[in-house]
């Protein structure tokens, strides 16, 4: 099987959501979408599974929390303990109070960042990584639909045809 | 259509007959277009007060801080006054981005992107004053608990100061890749649009080469929702953190436990100030009329007259403690705030923050341009006094009335805070030349529900 796909371009977003549908109804398979802004829905209706992006950070906060903790018993309470103004360190649990501030800025710093890079990488996105939208008209006001070729292509065209697009193509991929 | 209700009372927020397509062109349009000479004039000005803030700064730091007007009495002056005023300007940023997503408030989508900006340039400006105070400069990274030759040195976590410290590099880098992210797929629309090679090249640099695919936007979404969640608690906890520099010491005055409230409420009032104050002039000079409207600074000027009241009774919860609670110390520093040698400061730091914001009650005024203007300039004067005043009337009379003096600035002090305005105006004069200043893919995504034109087809055909 050839890796050919047809890219449908449609200039409205509500009449690519309706032929999400219809192509999906069609069971025709429907690589990408690419699309200028968020379209709310569609990726329900491409049939994408949610982003568990959220709970990473879940977890990344997790570790930034257990890391100040550490970080804080060990500086603070275990290798060199200090009398800093009639409080003596010799605690965790006594000086805690004090440890809440960067407690919680270091749940939140390992939170936002480790999540917003493993959105970069799952999402393939740093300094120069080439773009890869099929024509630039996507980030303006286009919206592309790829779908693949399996079996009878005049046959795919003429389909997507009457699902409003306003521009087809054919291309090798 | 119906997928796009919004209820025909609500106005819209994108006026005129507007397409993705001139979105697209309108909000590129500043940057491909030629610097006027209103721009160059403006930038000039903000690069001399610059370069003028950069040679205080050298002779501050090549002589030692002894050329500030602080003395043995008023060890903090000016440079924390700075300090606070400008992380404070960073919060309306926050506020807007993040705190205004969390409630899904649809008028943030036009002025988000330079209310972010404007954080991050200010909080760049307040994390000067700290550094530069420390006098030994190349010393600054001994603030963070790195290993060292000593082996066991580490910082003291029990500080306040160090707790600041934490907050506003968390604050400034969370803001920053939050920032950026919302920018790449508008980065993306220049790098598409873009003609000359080296434009081409640059804006797909800084777009990480965003696509559109409907996988990122779906991340993209769920990233800006939780960025949004980490963020609010975490702007309420930079300034809260900034009040423990001064509610965990023992002096009369700022020993207080209203603070953290009383901090973040005027935060708030003056950032969003602030952004009045640029978004009135960007809005003209780059024809973005349509989609920051007099409804955005309207409703901007209602959140700084309920910020400027809760200032208002903190001052005045401020006055009664000090007299109920009948230590005489406590009390005598709030008379001496109020009555004191610095009575001007405190009148006029009431004046700015607490009568002047009340004239937004009447609709007429606060939907004037240039009123709103003015207030939004009185307000920023107002809170820079407000930290004036807490600081240098705390200080200046302290526990033997023999040390007690005054605090005057001197030419290199207000070098320094010119500068960093200088330094402010020129980050956010070359930002608004270069950088989409307003998130276009997310006001494309509300203009079918909150576009002029659609909201008028909608309610006319009585859907």
């Amino acid at each position: 099987m050839s890796n050919k796909v047809i890219q449908a371009m449609y200039n409205d977003d509500d009449i690519l959501m309706d032929a999400v549908k219809e192509v999906r109804a069609a069971n025709h398979h429907i690589q990408e979408v690419y699309t200028p802004f968020p379209v709310h829905g569609l990726d329900k209706a491409m049939g994408l599974k949610g982003t568990r992006i959220a709970i990473t950070a879940f977890i990344y906060g997790c570790i930034g929390f257990v890391f100040s903790i550490w970080m804080m018993n060990y500086m603070m309470i275990e290798q060199w303990p200090q009398d800093i103004g009639g409080k003596p360190s010799f605690s965790f649990i006594q000086n805690m109070p004090a440890f809440v501030p960067i407690m919680f800025e270091m749940t939140v710093f390992f939170a936002a960042h480790l999540m917003v890079i493993t959105f970069y990488m799952r999402s393939k996105l740093w300094p120069f990584k080439e773009a890869e939208n099929p024509d630039p008209r996507t980030t303006d006001d286009m919206f592309v639909m790829e779908v693949s070729v399996e079996g009878n292509e005049a046959e795919l065209v003429s389909f997507l045809e009457k699902t409003g697009t306003v521009e087809i193509k054919v291309t090798e991929k | 259509m119906s997928s796009h209700y919004e209820a025909p009372i609500r106005r819209p927020l994108i006026v005129g007959d507007k397409s993705y397509h001139d979105i697209t062109v309108e909000v590129a349009a500043p940057v491909e277009g030629k610097a006027n000479k209103l721009w160059w004039t403006a930038f000039i000005i903000a690069l001399v007060a610059f370069l003028w803030g950069v040679g205080s700064i050298i002779y501050t730091i090549g002589t030692g801080i002894g050329v500030w007007g602080l003395n043995k009495t008023v060890g903090w002056a000016w440079d924390i006054t700075n300090f606070v005023w400008w992380v404070g300007i960073g919060h309306a940023g926050t506020l807007i981005s993040a705190v205004l997503l969390l409630f899904r408030q649809k008028w943030r989508m036009g002025i988000n992107r330079s209310a972010e900006a404007m954080t991050i340039f200010s909080v760049v400006q307040a994390g000067l004053f700290p550094v530069i105070h420390m006098g030994r400069v190349w010393n600054a990274h001994f603030v963070l608990p790195l290993p060292n030759q000593f082996g066991t040195l580490w910082t003291n976590f029990n500080s306040p100061l160090l707790w600041d410290v934490f907050a506003i590099s968390t604050y400034l880098s969370v803001s920053l890749v939050f920032w950026w992210t919302g920018l790449l797929p508008d980065f993306a629309m220049l790098r598409d649009r873009a003609v000359r090679p080296f434009q081409k090249k640059i804006y797909s640099l800084l777009s990480f080469g965003w696509s559109g695919r409907a996988k990122d936007w779906q991340r993209f979404e769920e990233v800006s929702l939780v960025l949004a969640g980490l963020a609010t608690p975490l702007v309420l906890s930079v300034h809260t953190i900034v009040s423990f520099d001064f509610a965990t010491s023992v002096i009369p005055g700022w020993h207080t436990t209203i603070f953290p409230p009383y901090f973040v409420a005027g935060a708030v009032f003056s950032g969003f100030a602030m952004v009045n104050t640029l978004l009135i002039i960007m809005r003209k000079v780059s024809n973005l009329e349509a989609y920051i409207t007099v409804q955005h600074i309207e409703l901007m000027n209602i959140v700084i007259m309920i910020t400027g009241s809760i200032v208002g009774c903190a001052y005045i919860t401020e006055l009664f403690i000090a007299w109920y609670s009948g230590v005489e110390y406590e009390q005598y520093a709030f008379l001496n705030r109020a009555t004191g040698p610095y009575w001007w400061a405190y009148l006029l730091m009431m004046s700015c923050n607490v009568f002047s914001p009340q004239f937004m009650w009447s609709k007429r005024l606060r939907t004037s341009i240039m009123f709103s203007f003015f207030i939004s300039i009185v307000v920023n004067i107002g809170m820079w006094f407000e930290r004036f005043v807490i600081i240098v009337t705390s200080l200046h009379r302290d526990y033997l009335p023999s040390s007690w003096t005054m605090f005057s600035p001197t030419f290199v002090d207000i070098g320094i805070y010119v500068g960093t305005i200088g330094f402010f105006f020129v980050l956010f004069l070359l930002y608004a030349r270069t950088f989409p200043v307003i998130a276009q893919a997310e006001v494309k995504s509300i203009l079918k529900s909150s576009g002029e034109q659609f909201k008028k087809l909608r309610d006319g055909n009585h859907e």
